[in-house]
């Protein structure tokens, strides 16, 4: 049995909960019956859902909800009754399956309960599919959850008249490093191939062979010779002939009735009904996809898709899926440490706390040059957590210098998000997008930055021939997989794309996308990246007022748009609230209870560290953030030597807190509750699985504000959810539209090329250490370079190339992909190809290009930590 | 007393009979002069008219089958002839393509007109490489002759004909299955609806027909309507192919009106094997019910076989004298069923790799008790529950055997049969049996 916890409620004003969907009005129903129960549905309803609407339970395989019908395992026979053409009710020849069979006016269905026929059919498909099925299950993985097993128990016979050779393979096959196939447990429903082919886009396994050795499999690997997308750890080919890289393959292991499926990472670790589930919400992208977190004994073994059809439905990407092993890294922080004599000691809360308090409170008083002390919570902090760095860093700390964006940003972003993203929560869902005719990617990859994001467009292109349009250096495989137009633009290009979307431009590309997108309903999502294209932004948002289509940021990182909403950037406050409107201070300064808010904008993560460098600044409070990530870690690092007092409230070991002076440990997510603000502005709570001694970001705080001497209020989730009631909204002036111009492009001498990066979903992260199997499936890192400018180069495609900056140097194998010349592309945090760290540049940054010295053989080398794999 | 009535193989002793030179000296493309004289819907009436029948098996009527096309909507139609024959002891499209390729090409090119298709295809078996190196040989002459091609004899209409080769697959003679390998994926039947009428080949309306249908409609157009129906009953019109194979003094095709009886192919063909009797006989391939020597006056027609229990079919005459084990038989036919089933369907893959085993256990003399009503069981579980007509037809043989041949099912409980039924008996050459195989079941 499977115990599951309720969920918290964390509605606010501030970010208010989704309406309830309102069911569609069918445009015509059928009414029939099942089992003598009549019932309207509307017009094309499957009898299976049909009935399990009437709580009349059809066993079935091969049926799925989000899958196209196949009729395939013959499973849920049922005996239909329909009138003929004479009006005349008579019996269908043979028994329907239900899944594949829409309802129609007066049918009367006889289901297993009803109709001794059904009854028949259904447990002679259950003995056939059992005849081949081995007796596994006291060792698989499904055991106990498993709908083979569950199913033979409630439709199939009590014992088996199959006294003959059953079919056997050797098992199991490693589709990839993560997921595994056990072919005899197969009873081929096709769930997985369907998924890979109509979900996924990823077709990596197909059937082969015939008859009772048909089989789900792998093929010969050399199809096709394939130079691309390639796993890092080891896979098999999909039907193309491609090495089978998928982020969704996660979701054939949950979906398959059987346990032919397994994933690495779980096989043979637990029994599900030893397990406890907690639902929970995703902590790697800005979706909130629903998860359940299984755990056991106070450690978490897996986690699954949970189902919420307003956002992730039933999937969720591999990431989302396997990578939660970080939460208990050996580095995890356990209790807060002070640096004496150079070395961080541990010490007792109350000491750290002091310790803490009597450095920041020195840091605000020094007269000397370094003075002020400025808030970097990172982006991955729940809303709680981030409200109350946003309040700690105003009333505690007196200052605006806070900003949570570990990651490039600029001034017109800030506007961009004060102006268009603030307190304009759900103007733009997942529902939006599943109905838009039209959708414009800018400095976005749907499946590298938005995974979920990616499954719910190509559902809508699938079912409703949706337009997806990118703005982006060349068309990736997610993009193709959307059947998506490029729009190329070089990076740095990206607003004078935009500005160029125009209804009758002389480019027929642009001036076509640009009538997709006045088609009522389009939608344009802007990504955090854009924020490095000057310009670009205020191009978006120019392009739609222009076209009137609606307009969404989509961030990576889990926290950022609940960040926003909380206000921890330098010239925004919560809900929207403009630091210098002095209304919005008063407003807020009377829900704080204060006297008066700093009236001073504050100075971005860039400009506090740049300070932090030149001395200017007191002391740092930094939340969960890798120095590797900002947009300039070595002046990260040189910032936090030389700033005097650093307190870092981290989960795990970390670049800050090897440099700070205090580090207070806090809970990861599964072991804390609070709220993720998805990319839509949809609040998602989650409750705490697991027992835990450590403390979330906000109690710290609020310990911290205590010791300070200016209490914070915020000890608990329910003393935060207070005041965000009591907060709301604004309706007052928001921050005005950016209007940056688009800045020339460089001059790009010889040898050169502009650098074009991005993340890739499964890269070197560090929310995804400690899962090899996961890292296994992450892609090949390769450099990107168009034909000419890999010949400039002196490198053939699959060559190695070196790209290099005043900073440092990466190599890696050529792909020579279709893209404009003088671009190079990289995965900006893969093993091997840590773009930040390495070059101290990013997208739109002018890079050296040659051929490397020696080539490297295998593509990818296990990093120091061995946390990398080899090919 | 019914006499031959020979018209797709009048002339297939004529020499070089596959020419176009000795179809055309032998009235050949009169029936397309005449198709492309009248309105594409005059010619699908004709066709309603004569009664024509599907000789795939199934026997729909063809006619209406044309007809259910929805009204031209600009796109693309297609008409596939489905030459896929592969059903044990089914030979008739086989040997017709080879001696008389036009005939199938005028039908083409006349039904093509009928049901405004511009591009045909032929999905041929594959492992007849013959008939299909003559087939392509026989469609670059209708082209060469301005039969096929842009502007055809003149008129205005264009006609494209591809010939593809399948690659091996009993189940891609089923045409939803055909229509999926022809589009390049794995051939395993499609859902229905839609139906190829509908949707058929790249998702547009389609008429699948079988090879011996297709090469009966220009007999029709030279003849008229009248002249077809005059042959066969009133609800099984005109000539078709009788394919006697097995124990029968003169195997081969005998055209012949429908409602011809057993008694009378066989009086044609010299009788039974010299000195040998009757003991069963398929009526139309082996996925239809057997019959034994109390059939052989049904008459061979769509409503008569049908009402005797069994099914008319392709009309592939296995006939099996009293040497031959039924036992044995049903166990090659299962076996055959097992190999080609497409796996799509857990009833026809999981069902007849059992019935197999339990069926080699009957033929090997090891059967168990209660086998024969685990067989019979099984074979309910399986009729009516597989997703196409491939399963059905695999349980056809067994329930029929076990009805008429218990008996023998029986002794396989301690008896081999081919203790029973020496098989060197049953052979009409000098042969020697293989030793039964120690393995039994399992064996794949």
């Amino acid at each position: 049995m499977t115990v599951t916890s309720s969920r918290t409620d964390a509605a606010t004003p501030l970010v208010p909960q989704a309406p309830a969907a309102v069911p569609a009005v069918p445009a015509a129903t059928v009414t029939f019956s099942i089992d003598g129960i009549e019932t309207t549905v509307p017009k094309g309803t499957l009898v299976i859902r049909a009935a399990e609407e009437l709580g009349i339970a059809i066993p079935r395989f091969c049926d799925h909800p989000l899958l196209a019908p196949v009729g395939a395992c013959r499973q849920c026979l049922v005996e239909v009754w329909a009138p003929g053409r004479d009006g005349n009710l008579s019996k269908m020849p043979k028994p329907q399956p239900s899944c594949a069979l829409e309802a129609t006016p007066g049918m009367q269905v006889k289901t297993q309960h009803t109709s001794a026929e059904a009854d028949k059919a259904q447990h002679g498909v259950m003995e056939f599919l059992l005849i081949n099925h081995p007796l596994d299950c006291p060792v698989c993985d499904k055991g106990g959850e498993c709908p083979l097993q569950n199913q033979a128990m409630s439709n199939g016979r009590a014992t088996s008249r199959f006294i003959d050779v059953k079919r056997t393979y050797p098992k199991p096959i490693n589709v990839s490093t993560q997921i595994l196939l056990d072919r005899e447990r197969c009873i081929l429903c096709q769930r997985c191939t369907r998924f890979s082919e109509e979900v996924a886009g990823d077709p990596f396994i197909d059937l082969q062979m015939r008859g009772a050795v048909q089989q789900i499999g792998t093929f010969d690997t050399h199809v096709l010779d394939f130079a691309g997308e390639a796993p890092a750890g080891p896979a098999t080919l999909d039907v193309s002939g491609k090495p089978f890289s998928s982020y969704f393959s996660g979701n054939t292991v949950q979906i398959c009735p059987v346990g032919a499926l397994t994933s690495a990472a779980y096989r043979f670790r637990s029994r599900p009904f030893d397990l406890v589930s907690t639902p929970s919400i995703a902590e790697h992208d800005s979706n909130g996809s629903a998860i359940r977190i299984d755990h056991r004994r106070g450690v978490v073994l897996r986690r699954q898709a949970g189902d919420d059809p307003a956002v992730n439905q039933e999937f969720i990407t591999d990431k989302d899926r396997f990578a939660f092993t970080w939460q208990v890294a050996a580095d995890r922080l356990t209790t807060p440490l002070v640096r004496r004599d150079g070395e961080l000691e541990p010490v007792s809360w109350q000491e750290a706390l002091d310790v803490a308090a009597d450095g920041l409170a020195a840091a605000q008083r020094a007269d000397g040059t370094a003075h002020g002390v400025a808030v970097l919570p990172g982006g991955r902090v729940t809303l709680e957590d981030a409200y109350a760095y946003s309040k700690f860093a105003r009333t505690v700390l007196g200052t605006n210098d806070v900003d949570h964006r570990a990651r490039p940003h600029s001034p017109e972003e800030e506007q961009f998000l004060g102006h268009a993203v603030a307190g304009r929560t759900l103007q733009v869902t997942f529902s939006d997008l599943a109905s838009a005719p039209a959708v414009l990617l800018a400095g976005l990859e749907a499946e590298e930055e938005g995974g979920i994001l990616f499954v719910r467009l190509r559902q809508a292109v699938r079912a409703r021939k949706q337009r997806v349009l990118s703005v982006a250096p060349f068309a990736t495989r997610g993009l193709e997989r959307l059947s998506g137009t490029l729009l190329p633009a070089a990076p740095g290009t990206e607003a004078e794309v935009l500005d160029g979307l125009v209804a009758g431009s002389s480019d027929s590309l642009l001036s076509d996308a640009a009538a997709a997108l006045t088609a009522p309903g389009a939608v344009v999502l802007v990504g955090e990246r854009l924020a490095g294209a000057p310009g670009a932004l205020s191009a978006a948002l120019r392009l739609a007022e222009r076209t009137g289509a609606k307009l969404a940021w989509v961030p990576r990182r889990a926290g950022e748009r609940g960040a926003v909403e909380a206000g921890t950037l330098p010239g925004l406050l919560p809900g929207g609230r403009p630091v210098d409107d002095s209304a919005a201070r008063v407003d807020l300064a009377a829900v704080w209870g204060v006297d008066s808010l700093p009236a001073e904008r504050g100075r971005s993560l860039t400009e506090i560290l740049a300070a932090a460098e030149a001395g200017l600044l007191g002391g740092l409070v930094v939340g969960g953030l890798e120095l590797a990530d900002l947009p300039d870690p070595a002046q990260a690092r040189r910032a936090l030597e030389a700033v005097p007092f650093v307190v870092s409230l981290e989960v795990r070991a970390s670049e800050v807190t090897a440099l700070a002076d205090v580090v207070l440990p806090v809970a990861p997510p599964v072991e804390k509750a609070g709220t993720f603000v998805t990319w839509e502005g949809r609040p998602r709570p989650f409750p705490q699985a697991l027992a835990s001694h450590q403390m979330a970001d906000h109690r710290v705080l609020d310990l911290l504000a205590d010791a300070l001497g200016e209490p914070l209020g915020l000890q608990t989730v329910a003393a935060v959810h207070a005041e965000l009631d009591q907060l709301g909204g604004w309706d007052g002036a928001r921050v005005p539209a950016p209007a940056v111009d688009a800045a020339q492009p460089p001059a790009v001498p010889d040898g050169s090329a502009v650098l074009a990066t991005w993340h890739q979903l499964v890269d070197a992260g560090r929310l995804q250490t400690g899962e090899p199997f996961l890292a296994g499936t992450a892609k090949r890192p390769v450099a990107r370079v168009s034909a000419a400018t890999a010949a400039a180069a002196g490198v053939a495609d699959g060559g190695s190339l070196t790209v290099a900056t005043q900073a440092g140097s990466i190599t890696l194998p050529v792909l020579v992909t279709d893209m404009p010349d003088r671009v190079v592309w990289l995965p900006t945090n893969s093993v091997g190809s840590a773009v930040r760290d390495a070059l101290g540049a990013d997208a739109g940054a002018v890079v050296r290009l040659s051929a490397a010295a020696l080539d490297i053989v295998g593509g990818v080398t296990a990093d120091a930590t061995g946390e990398g794999v080899t090919a | 007393m019914t006499t031959l009535t020979p018209v797709l193989s009048a002339h297939w002793d004529a020499d070089k009979s596959w020419t176009m030179a000795t179809y055309e000296k032998n009235g050949g493309y009169k029936g397309l002069r005449a198709a492309l004289a009248m309105e594409p819907s005059a010619v699908i009436a004709a066709v309603k008219d004569s009664g024509l029948r599907g000789r795939g098996g199934a026997g729909f009527p063809t006619g209406m089958k044309w007809s259910f096309l929805p009204a031209p909507d600009g796109g693309p139609r297609y008409l596939v002839v489905n030459a896929d024959e592969s059903e044990p002891g089914t030979c008739k499209d086989i040997p017709l393509m080879l001696a008389s390729p036009q005939e199938l090409i005028e039908g083409i090119a006349i039904t093509s007109y009928a049901i405004g298709c511009h591009h045909a295809f032929v999905y041929v078996r594959g492992e007849v490489l013959h008939v299909a190196r003559r087939l392509h040989q026989a469609v670059a002459e209708a082209y060469a002759k301005g039969y096929l091609g842009k502007n055809v004899m003149g008129t205005g209409f264009d006609l494209e004909v591809t010939v593809h080769s399948g690659a091996g697959a009993y189940i891609c003679g089923e045409e939803t299955a055909l229509l999926d390998s022809l589009e390049g994926l794995r051939g395993q039947p499609r859902l229905k609806p839609p139906f190829p009428a509908v949707a058929g080949l790249y998702a547009r309306p389609t008429v699948v027909n079988n090879v011996e249908t297709i090469a009966s409609v220009p007999g029709i157009l030279r003849g008229g309507a009248s002249w077809f129906t005059a042959m066969g009953t009133e609800r099984s019109t005109g000539h078709g192919l009788f394919s006697l194979s097995g124990h029968v003094q003169r195997p081969g095709q005998y055209e012949a009106p429908l409602g011809i009886t057993l008694r009378e192919l066989l009086d044609l063909a010299g009788g039974v094997r010299e000195g040998h009797q009757l003991k069963f006989w398929t009526p139309g391939g082996s996925s239809t019910p057997i019959f034994t020597a109390e059939h052989l006056d049904v008459p061979l027609d769509y409503e008569s076989v049908g009402k005797a229990g069994s099914m008319l079919g392709t009309r592939a005459l296995q006939i099996f004298d009293e040497t031959t084990s039924v036992v044995r038989a049903v166990t090659r036919w299962t076996a055959f069923y097992k190999h080609e089933s497409c796996g799509k369907c857990t009833p026809c893959r999981e069902g007849t790799y059992w019935l197999l085993q339990v069926l080699q256990r009957l033929e090997a003399g090891q059967g168990a008790e209660g086998d024969i009503e685990l067989l019979l069981d099984q074979c309910d579980n399986i009729l009516g529950r597989a997703f196409c007509a491939l399963g059905d037809g695999a349980t056809s043989p067994i329930t029929s055997a076990v009805k008429y041949f218990r008996e023998e099912f029986e002794a396989g409980m301690h008896t081999p049969a081919d203790v029973l039924f020496p098989p060197e008996r049953s052979s009409l050459f000098a042969y020697t049996p293989r030793p039964r195989k120690a393995q039994l079941a399992g064996v794949h």
